[in-house]
C-alpha cells in the first residue's frame, strides 16, 4: 500500500487513504465492458454475473463488514424480484421506478427484520436467518393468487428502458443496465464502508463487547447496515425480473442464499470485490459446466468450498493479498486486496 | 374426529423418534465443542444407502443392517472428524458451516454419481408390514416398532450418559470443557467417541427413515433443517430438550400436513423463529 503505517496520523487520514481510487481499481471497472468487445455473444451471462454481484455485494455489506452471518439473503432478492415484477403485472413496466419499489420494498421488510436480527449472535441468528429464509418461500409457494406459486409469476412486460432503449435478445441493454446500477451502488457502498460508519461496522465484526464497552451502540448500526443491505439485494432480485421477464420461487430459495454465500467466500469476504470476482468466477464455471448434471455440479463446488475453508481462510482475494504481502507485487495488488484494516491501523 | 387426532398424534411422535435419533449426535458435539457440523444429515444418509445396498445387494434381512449402518457412518464420520474437522474448532461458525456444507455438497454428489437420483426401494420383512387395529385406530407395525426401537435407544443413551464413568465426562466436557480439561479429562478423545456415536445414531436414523420418508441424494439437505430446528430449539447438549423438541416438531409437522395441507410448513418454521426469539439458546438450553 501506498500509505505506510508510520504516515498515517489517525482516523480521518485512514479513511481518506481508503478514500482514493487506486490504478488497479480502474482497471477492474474498465475490464468490465470488455464483454461489448470481446464476447458480446455472451452478454446474457455478463448481465447475469453483474446481477449476481451486486447480489453478493449487499451480502458481504452484512457479512463482511458487520459480521452478521445470513443464510437467509435471497428473501430480499426475492421481495424485490416479485415486487417488480407484479408492479409491471398491473401495468407500470417503467424499469426505473420498478427498480426503486421493488428496493424500497425489500428495504422495508429488511428494516422490520433488522429488529430481530440485530438482537441475536452466532447459532441463533444462523437459524433465525435460515428459518425466516425458508418462511418467505413457503409463503410465496402458497400464495399461489398472487405470486404463481411453483409455475413462477407470468405476463411481466417491460417497457424500454429510459423511454428508447428496447431490451433485446442479445442482452446488450440489459447488461448496461445492470453494469451502470452495479457500479451506482458499489460507489455508495465503498464510500460507506471508508466513513466512520463502516469503521464502527468493522469494530462490531471484530468485538461486539468492546464496542459497546467504549459507547458505541451496536444494535442501530446493524440495523441500518441490514436495510441498506437489503434494499441493494432488492434492486438485484428487480434488475434479474426486468431483463429476464420472469419470477420463480427460484429466486427465493435457500439454494440461491447458498450460493450467493459460496461465491462470497470463494472471492473473499469484508473486501468490496470479493463478492463481484466470486460471482464472475462461479456464474463461468456453472456456464461452462452447464451441460452436466445439476446434482453432479455440487462436486467441484463442494471440493472448492473444502479447499477454501482449510487453505484459503479469506478467499481468493484474501489468498492474493497474502501473496502481495511477500513480494513486491503489493503495489500492484494490494490496493485492491487490503481493506482489512488490521495491523495497518494503530 | 378422536381418533382422527390420536391417529395423528401416534404418527407424529413416531416421526418425531426418527427426528430425535436423526439429531441427538449433533446436539451433543454441537454442545461440547461447538463445532456446527451441517454434514451431520450425510452421515444418516451414509447409514441409509450402506442398508439399502446390503438389502438389495447382498441379500441381508433389514434388521441385521442396521448394526452395520450404525458402525459405517461411526467409522466414516471418525475418519472425517479426525482429518478436517478438528482442524476448525477453533474457527468461526461461519468457516465450519461452509466447511460442512461443503461436505454436504460432495456427498450429494458423490451419491448421485453411485446411486442414481432415484428414491431407493426397501423391502421390510413380512413382520414389520401391514397395520394393527387397536379401538378403531390403525397404527403401522413399522411404526410401532421404530417408536419401541427409539425408546430403547434413548434409554440405552440416557443410561450411558447418567450412569456412567464414560457419560460423566461428557457431561463435563459440555458444561465446561476448559475446567474438564483441568480435571485431566481427555476432551478431544471423549469428543472422537461422542462424535461417533453420534453419527452412529443418525445412521441409524438414516436406515430406519427409509421406509418413512424415503432415501435420495437430496436427504443429506432436506433434513439437515429439520435437524437443526431440533438441535436449535432443544438446547444444545441437552437430550432432554432434543426429545422434547423433536416430539413438537414431528407432532406438529403431522398435525400441520394433516389439517392445514397449504400451510404446513410455513407454520413449522413460524414456531420454530418465534421459539428462537423467545428462548436463542433452546427451550432447555443453559447459555
Amino acid at each position: 500500500m501506498a500509505v505506510s503505517s508510520s504516515a498515517l496520523a489517525g482516523p480521518h487520514q485512514y479513511l481518506q487513504a481508503q478514500i482514493r481510487w487506486r490504478p488497479i481499481e480502474i482497471a477492474f471497472w474498465l475490464a468490465t465492458l470488455l464483454p461489448f468487445v470481446l464476447t458480446p455473444n455472451y452478454l446474457v451471462l455478463a448481465s447475469q454475473i453483474a446481477i449476481t454481484a451486486l447480489f453478493a455485494l449487499s451480502l458481504d455489506l452484512i457479512l463482511g463488514y458487520a459480521g452478521i452471518v445470513s443464510l437467509g439473503h435471497a428473501a430480499f432478492f426475492g421481495v424485490g424480484a416479485y415486487s417488480a415484477g407484479l408492479l409491471s403485472k398491473w401495468g407500470w413496466g417503467e424499469p426505473l421506478t420498478g427498480v426503486i419499489v421493488a428496493g424500497l420494498a425489500a428495504g422495508l421488510l429488511g428494516y422490520l427484520v433488522s429488529f430481530i436480527i440485530a438482537r441475536f449472535r452466532h447459532l441463533a441468528l444462523i437459524m433465525i436467518t435460515l428459518g425466516f429464509g425458508l418462511l418467505l418461500v413457503e409463503a410465496a409457494n402458497s400464495a399461489g393468487w398472487l405470486t404463481g406459486g411453483a409455475d413462477g409469476l407470468q405476463g411481466v412486460h417491460m417497457w424500454p428502458l429510459l423511454g428508447t432503449f428496447q431490451f433485446d435478445l442479445y442482452g446488450y441493454t440489459a447488461y448496461c443496465y445492470a453494469l451502470i446500477v452495479l457500479f451506482l451502488c458499489f460507489l455508495l457502498s465503498r464510500r460507506l464502508i471508508n466513513s466512520p460508519f463502516g469503521l464502527s461496522l468493522r469494530g462490531i465484526r471484530e468485538n461486539i463487547i468492546r464496542m459497546r464497552a467504549i459507547g458505541a451502540e451496536s444494535r442501530p448500526h446493524i440495523r441500518t447496515i441490514y436495510t441498506i443491505a437489503a434494499v441493494m439485494a432488492g434492486i438485484a432480485g428487480a434488475i434479474l425480473t426486468q431483463t429476464t421477464e420472469t419470477v420463480s420461487l427460484g429466486s427465493l430459495d435457500f439454494q440461491r442464499s447458498a450460493d450467493i454465500l459460496v461465491m462470497l467466500i470463494l472471492g473473499g469476504t469484508g473486501r468490496l470485490y470479493g463478492g463481484l470476482i466470486g460471482a464472475t468466477i462461479y456464474l463461468i464455471a456453472r456456464d461452462q459446466f452447464s451441460g452436466i448434471n445439476p446434482q453432479y455440479w455440487y462436486f467441484p463446488i463442494g471440493i472448492l468450498l473444502i479447499l477454501v475453508v482449510l487453505f484459503l481462510p479469506n478467499g481468493i482475494l484474501g489468498g492474493l493479498a497474502r501473496l502481495a504481502e511477500t513480494e513486491r507485487g503489493r503495489r500492484w495488488l494490494g490496493p485492491l486486496t487490503a481493506p482489512s484494516w488490521r495491523g495497518k491501523f494503530p | 374426529m378422536i381418533t382422527s387426532v390420536l391417529g395423528v398424534l401416534f404418527d407424529g411422535f413416531a416421526y418425531g423418534m426418527l427426528l430425535f435419533l436423526l439429531s441427538v449426535g449433533l446436539s451433543v458435539t454441537l454442545g461440547m465443542m461447538n463445532f456446527v457440523n451441517l454434514a451431520h444429515c450425510t452421515f444418516a444418509m451414509i447409514g441409509g444407502y450402506v442398508s439399502v445396498t446390503l438389502m438389495n445387494g447382498a441379500g441381508w434381512p433389514f434388521l441385521a443392517t442396521l448394526p452395520i449402518a450404525f458402525l459405517a457412518a461411526a467409522a466414516i464420520s471418525v475418519a472425517f472428524e479426525r482429518t478436517m474437522f478438528h482442524r476448525l474448532y477453533r474457527a468461526s461458525d461461519l468457516d465450519q458451516c461452509l466447511l460442512t456444507i461443503g461436505v454436504v455438497f460432495v456427498s450429494v454428489a458423490v451419491t448421485a454419481y453411485l446411486y442414481g437420483t432415484s428414491q431407493q426401494p426397501v423391502s421390510l420383512p413380512n413382520y414389520l408390514r401391514g397395520s394393527l387395529h387397536v379401538a378403531g385406530l390403525t397404527l403401522g407395525v413399522y411404526r410401532i416398532f421404530l417408536i419401541v426401537f427409539a425408546l430403547a435407544v434413548t434409554a440405552a443413551l440416557v443410561w450411558g450418559l447418567e450412569f456412567t464413568r464414560f457419560g460423566a465426562q461428557i457431561r463435563a466436557a459440555v458444561d465446561n470443557q476448559r475446567m474438564a480439561r483441568g480435571l485431566g479429562i481427555n476432551v478431544d478423545a471423549a469428543f472422537a467417541i461422542a462424535f461417533a456415536l453420534g453419527s452412529g445414531l443418525a445412521g441409524l436414523g438414516g436406515a430406519l427413515a427409509i421406509d418413512m420418508v424415503g432415501l435420495d441424494p437430496s436427504f443429506a439437505l432436506a433434513y439437515l433443517v429439520y435437524v437443526l430446528i431440533v438441535v436449535a430449539v432443544g438446547g444444545l447438549g441437552s437430550i432432554g430438550g432434543s426429545f422434547a423438541a423433536a416430539m413438537l416438531l414431528g407432532i406438529s409437522d403431522m398435525a400441520g400436513k394433516y389439517y392445514f395441507p397449504a400451510i404446513g410448513s410455513f407454520l413449522i418454521y413460524l414456531v420454530m423463529i418465534s421459539l428462537l426469539m423467545w428462548r436463542p439458546s433452546g427451550i432447555f438450553g443453559r447459555r
